[in-house]
């Protein structure tokens, strides 16, 4: 399989990745040469073959429902890139001009 | 007292300081100093943490005063990857993204090493977020190998790698996800270990390929590696997918190996394995020089085949960048992570703070995990390569059912140039053609000093089953003895 411009286009959105035409030109070309050696998995007989997901035998790990100390919301404000009293600030999403 | 540091073990630190030829803040104070000479050379380190590293030397000073008994790491300097959160130290993966946050909590394999005695003195160059084979892919520039400063130490681990071989530190934490403990170790001549997964707790470690990734250390002795292994193992309610398995003292497992030797192991070759294309001649020779000594220390040898492991690089690179391309959504600008000035809206915001924030190595496999798990694919790349995976495990399942240690080389060449593979990005993959299979089966595995070949040290991979890290240290431990490698570099001497 080979990925097609629009469709690194369309990937980069999927990934929300902000991408100049260059980056996309050539990561097209990189992803095609990267694929065209992950394509030799489709020569695999896989007919019948259970997935796997993790690499361990195990099922869910379950805890009791107690409460327990967490990060302290100072703490978990301390990186944010812009703040507002005790919330993380970002452009408007909803209203406006905003079109999208 | 003068401490050689390129000779000091995790033993005769402690035993030292417990003597008191030496204080811990002398065996620090060495360290630091010793960084601040090599840095400009190496490039091990994105953050050096001289506070931190003192302030925990004086905590075990005062034990020594106190007449207290010392913690099995007393006064060790121990470096960690810089994707590990450590209060007080930024945590940046060697990303810009990152490039501001500072961690709010500790890892747990950190934690342990810490308040087993160990001296946390600095956080380790790596490639972005573990994307890579060399160091080369970091926002700070890449680290050198001691062993020829224009060459890399490999990656992801690489300062980690360097840190140790260079006598910088004397045990350091890597994260490998398919070979990035391994791999540098071979290359920098330095023993490295990847515990079996669910062995040591990932919490806080940033996840690159949450069912892949593992913690481990890196050492100048099997027998360090075993303190450190020790140290982080078990159960942490922080990661539900670390194992209650019980935790069997690792040091213990390499002295008994010594005292007893190989009598009963059954040692095999992956001989498919060692025909692959691109194995440098001489690593393959001297992987087969390595189950001959195995064979003369008295241990059982045999040859096997893991056919499908010829496609596990192409199932790591979908399982792997899949993996990533979703833990890395979380890099939205929004919470923490440099944020691109003046967005107009929320989307605005996302795509632009994440494309000049990541690196090109990162928006690679981002690209690529996206795209294995987008609609129309999925089933052909992710679906096909889990069931890819389902083989592999098996067959390693059936290859341990007649062996105890599996052996393959850790990396087929020794170090390379910086920038030779830096325009090529399937060669640099192919880097991990060995260790990969490993890391999608769980198993554990080391790479210890084999030799060296055209001038650099080059390692040999051991596997072992799941949990069975006493028998692969016991091994690792006897080949050691019988190599004989001088893992010290020119560049320290």
């Amino acid at each position: 399989m080979s990925i097609s411009e629009e469709q690194v286009r369309h990937v980069a959105m999927l990934a929300r990745l902000g991408l100049s035409d260059d980056q996309i030109a050539s990561l097209g070309q990189e992803l095609n040469t990267i694929l065209g050696h992950i394509d030799q998995i489709q020569k695999l007989d896989l007919e019948g073959v259970e997935t796997t997901a993790h690499p361990l035998d195990v099922v869910n790990s379950m805890r009791a429902d107690e409460i327990r100390p967490g990060l302290l919301r100072e703490d978990a404000l301390k990186n944010a890139p812009e703040r507002q009293d005790n919330a993380f600030l970002i452009p408007r999403i909803v209203g406006g001009d905003d079109a999208s | 007292m003068s401490i050689n540091l390129s000779k000091l073990t995790v033993r005769s630190v402690r035993d030292g300081i417990a003597a008191k030829e030496f204080s811990a803040r002398e065996v620090a104070q060495v360290s630091l100093d010793h960084i601040a000479a090599t840095e400009d050379a190496l490039h091990a380190f994105n953050q050096v943490t001289p506070e931190l590293a003192l302030e925990a030397a004086d905590a075990i000073d005062a034990k020594v005063a106190a007449g207290e008994d010392l913690p099995p790491l007393a006064g060790v300097p121990t470096a960690f990857k810089d994707n590990m959160n450590l209060v007080g130290t930024r945590t940046t993966c060697s990303s810009k993204i990152l490039s501001n946050y500072e961690s709010v909590y500790d890892c747990t394999a950190v934690r342990r090493m810490l308040d087993a005695g160990a001296i946390p003195v600095g956080k380790c160059n790596m490639d972005e977020f573990a994307f890579g084979s060399s160091t080369e892919n970091s926002a700070t520039g890449p680290s050198h190998n001691p062993w020829d400063l224009d060459c890399v130490p490999g990656g992801s681990s690489g300062g980690s790698a360097v840190a140790v071989s260079a006598a910088q530190a004397v045990l350091s934490l890597g994260s490998d996800t398919g070979g990035s403990i391994r791999q540098p170790g071979a290359l920098t001549g330095t023993v490295a270990l990847k515990p079996t997964y669910g062995r040591v707790s990932r919490y806080g470690c940033v996840a690159f390929g949450s069912s892949l990734d593992q913690i481990g250390p890196f050492a100048r002795t099997v027998e360090d590696a075993a303190f450190a292994l020790s140290a982080m193992s078990g159960k942490d309610p922080m990661d539900a997918t670390s194992m209650n398995e019980p935790v069997p003292d690792y040091v213990a497992a390499v002295t008994n190996a010594r005292a007893n030797g190989m009598k009963g192991l059954r040692v095999g070759i992956v001989r498919d394995m060692l025909d692959m294309d691109g194995l440098h001649t001489r690593i393959k020779g001297m992987t087969e020089e390595v189950v001959g000594t195995f064979a003369r220390l008295g241990a059982t040898v045999g040859e096997v085949n893991l056919p499908t492991s010829q496609h596990a690089l192409a199932a790591y690179y979908i399982i792997g960048p899949a993996e990533a391309s979703s833990n890395l959504a979380r890099f939205d600008a929004v919470r923490y992570g440099v944020r691109a000035p003046e967005a107009e809206d929320v989307m605005d915001l996302y795509m632009r703070s994440r494309a000049e924030g990541f690196g090109p190595e990162s928006i690679r496999r981002i690209m690529l995990g996206t795209y294995a798990l987008s609609a129309g694919y999925y089933d052909a790349y992710y679906g096909q390569a889990q069931r890819a995976r389902t083989l592999i495990i098996r067959e390693f399942a059936e290859a341990f059912a007649d062996y105890d240690i599996l052996v393959t080389p850790t990396s087929p060449e020794p170090a390379f140039k910086i920038g030779e593979k830096a325009a090529d990005p399937l060669t640099m993959y192919l880097n991990d053609i060995f260790t990969i299979p490993v890391n999608l089966a769980g198993n554990c595995a080391i790479s210890v000093p084999m030799g060296k070949a055209k001038g650099l040290p080059v390692g040999v991979q051991l596997i072992a089953n799941h949990f069975a890290e006493e028998t692969l240290l016991g091994a690792a431990a006897m080949l050691e003895r019988e190599i004989r490698f001088d893992s010290t570099p020119p560049f320290v001497r």
